[in-house]
């Protein structure tokens, strides 16, 4: 009976979940680093599984595993999948990238979809989203309504895709406020609501008064909004838990392009390859712009459609890095390459980045 | 200086009190003997009921008893299992970290995305509009009151009651308790059950008043960080608040440090100003290491440690052996 117990409870915190469906011509899957509740990275690309389901009803048939660590659990939870018939499996977290591959050598009619990583094979494609651009925005808003000229910023890990949303932060407060002053705050953690609060109470302590944070949960702007001051929601649109002091959130929204992949698999014209898209293609899209003025908020929504249609490019340069070098001369764009692997912080920053 | 001391001081006291109140809980069920792994489980169980409750009803109160509840209900099955059933301890609290966390994902589902309910802060007529301490100490929601009156309550229970005693002969030697006729399994379910109402409140500190919402897993760790709070504090009440205080108080710190790069006040010292430069990967660990270093070097004496040790912890009690 204990054995039974033990093995009915890991299930449970291993979480298989699985829509029914018999008849149905593919079998599309995820593998999730957190929880399907977590209303932020995973959440997110669970509302895109969701989206699949609505849009192929009976044709296709979902699968998902939830919490899988990075490493040898990862591999096996993808092996799994691919031995339980899933035609195309989405891996999402950064460290998959490795398990994805072993296992796509395995089984070459599979086709495997990896987030955020840079490795690919004939039938493994990676994709990503340009979150920087939702950063330059929100930082030109946070220098046109801070009144202390310094925002906080709590950050994850030091991984290219945060400190590039870092940089692109500060440049676009750069272009409104030379003299912005951005409080980095590392947090180690991609997902602790209570250390991110407390990291926020800190910045504002210390004379903040706009906060932005690359980590998932809602517990910054939760602290805004007791405190009156302001924010911007991640991932999802967090406006109910910051009615007063979300300005705006960077949404990723995966439907579109989960949709458009497992109908290429449905049409037999899947290939591999590497996406990367942002808010031209409806991958990051803004939240409506709340409790701004309103010339802020039409500023904002006009760099937008700049940024869209990409007539400006949030790494124009002149850029210089924190010593003083510069990195991308006056006129010229950071290639993609460049963006993606970003390890050095733009002229401005106080804080030493994490080596 | 003092209205940031003050603002330091008031996000130590949020940090600290949920790990207080599940250290305190379990400390209580480790001196009777038994070793409950599955705190964390607990915890967010008590977190998620806490938070549907208060949110169905609008009732803090309502939702700060649900999450006791719900810590009892678990507490009870471990009981259950390693006392009636004599299962092993370890096993048992580790499964019952994982149902928890499993359990309080599904019922929880429907919570996700919903702002909650925000514990009141409770002043204390008079006594809140001291200077400095009266934020601190007397404008408190009501959990952390708790948190106080539990630990001296507990310090009171375990040293100066007669109840206390045999709680305390139970958990180190439960043949010779039981010679002397008091029900060991009885005591141990009492003891087992408050350390589930603790872990319930510490749960629903963190859904209530921490940060009122909830997400999957959102104790994060913290019902370990309690377990491991008790063993370094020896077992002993006041030492394990000096425990979660002093990790809440380093973890804020390290926040702090790294606000101030490249503004640093003119009252600071210069030395702070080197200490910005600290790589944040040390400074996350900083909490783990200072707390570990100072509660072992307050429990230095050899003696006092094992007299505090149950002796029996994690030893099943069969009666007929």
């Amino acid at each position: 009976m204990r054995k039974m117990l033990l093995l009915a409870t890991t299930a449970l915190a291993f979480g298989f979940g699985t829509t029914a469906g018999q008849a149905a011509d593919l079998k599309a899957c995820w593998v999730y680093i957190g929880p399907v509740g977590d209303f932020g990275w995973t959440y997110q690309h669970d509302q895109g599984r969701l989206d699949v389901v609505e849009h192929f009803g009976d044709k296709v048939e979902t699968a998902f595993v939830e919490n899988v660590p990075e490493g040898p659990d990862a591999e096996r939870a993808i092996e799994r999948l691919a031995r339980d018939g899933c035609g195309i499996i989405f891996t999402t977290s950064f460290g998959y990238m490795d398990p994805t591959l072993t296992v796509a050598e395995k089984y070459p009619d599979v086709k495997f979809e990896h987030a955020t990583g840079y490795k690919t094979a004939a039938n493994v494609a990676t994709y990503n989203s340009k979150f920087h651009e939702g950063r330059y925005i929100i930082g030109q808003i946070a220098a046109k309504v801070s009144q202390t000229g310094s925002a906080g910023y709590i950050a994850s890990f030091p991984i290219p895709e945060v400190v590039s949303g870092i940089n692109a932060f500060l440049l676009g407060a750069q272009s409104v406020n030379p003299d912005f002053k951005v409080k980095v705050v590392w947090v180690s953690s991609w997902f602790d609501p209570g250390k991110e609060a407390d990291a926020a109470k800190a910045i504002f302590d210390q004379g903040a008064d706009i906060i932005t944070q690359h980590t998932d949960s809602t517990a910054p702007l939760q602290v805004a909004q007791e405190r009156g001051f302001k924010g911007f929601g991640q991932a999802s649109d967090m406006i109910a838990f910051a009615p007063t002091s979300q300005l705006t959130s960077i949404i990723d929204d995966w439907g579109p392009y989960y949709i458009h992949r497992v109908q290429a698999v449905l049409d037999g014209t899947w290939t591999s390859g590497q996406t990367w898209d942002g808010l031209k293609e409806g991958h990051v899209v803004m939240a409506p712009y709340t409790n701004l003025p309103e010339d802020v908020a039409a500023a904002a929504k006009e760099l937008e459609g700049k940024i869209a249609s990409g007539e400006f490019h949030p790494f124009t340069g002149p850029i210089l890095d924190q010593a003083g070098v510069e990195k991308v001369a006056a006129g010229a764009v950071l290639a993609d390459g460049d963006i993606l692997g970003m390890n050095w912080y733009v002229k401005g920053i106080d804080d030493q980045l994490p080596q | 200086m003092l209205e940031i001391t003050v603002a330091i001081l008031l996000t130590v006291i949020t940090a600290a009190t949920p790990l207080l109140l599940a250290a305190i809980g379990e400390l209580v069920v480790e001196r009777s003997g038994v070793l409950n792994l599955g705190v964390e489980g607990m915890m967010v169980m008590g977190a998620v009921a806490g938070f549907g409750a208060a949110n169905l009803t609008g009732s803090g109160t309502l939702g700060i008893l649900c999450a006791m509840l719900a810590g009892v209900v678990m507490a009870l099955l471990f009981g259950f299992l390693v006392l009636t059933l004599v299962a092993n301890q370890v096993a048992t609290g580790l499964a019952l970290t994982l149902l928890g966390l499993g359990l309080s994902g599904l019922l929880g589902e429907s919570f996700v995305g919903q702002p909650g309910v925000r514990l009141p802060k409770l002043e204390i007529p008079g006594l809140s509009d001291l200077p400095v301490v009266g934020q601190l100490l007397f404008a408190q929601d009501i959990l952390v009151y708790i948190s106080f009156a539990l630990t001296a309550a507990v310090a009171w229970f375990l040293f100066k009651s007669r109840a206390g005693l045999v709680l305390r002969a139970v958990g180190d030697n439960h043949g010779s308790a039981h010679a002397l006729g008091y029900p060991v399994i009885a005591v141990r379910y009492a003891a087992v059950a408050f350390g589930g109402a603790c872990a319930g409140l510490a749960g629903a500190y963190l859904s209530l008043a921490y940060t009122p919402q909830w997400v999957e897993n959102m104790t994060a760790g913290r019902g370990w960080i309690a377990l491991a709070l008790v063993v370094f504090a020896s077992w002993l009440p006041f030492r394990v608040m000096i425990g979660a205080y002093l990790f809440g108080a380093v973890t804020v710190l390290t926040f702090h440090v790294q606000a101030l790069r490249g503004n640093l006040p003119p009252w600071l010292p210069e030395w702070v100003g080197g200490l910005t430069q600290t790589p944040s990967q040390f400074l996350s660990m900083l909490p783990y290491i200072a707390t570990i270093v100072v509660l072992v070097l307050i429990s230095m004496n050899r003696r006092t440690t094992l007299l505090n040790t149950p002796a029996c912890l994690g030893r099943p009690f069969v009666p007929d052996r």
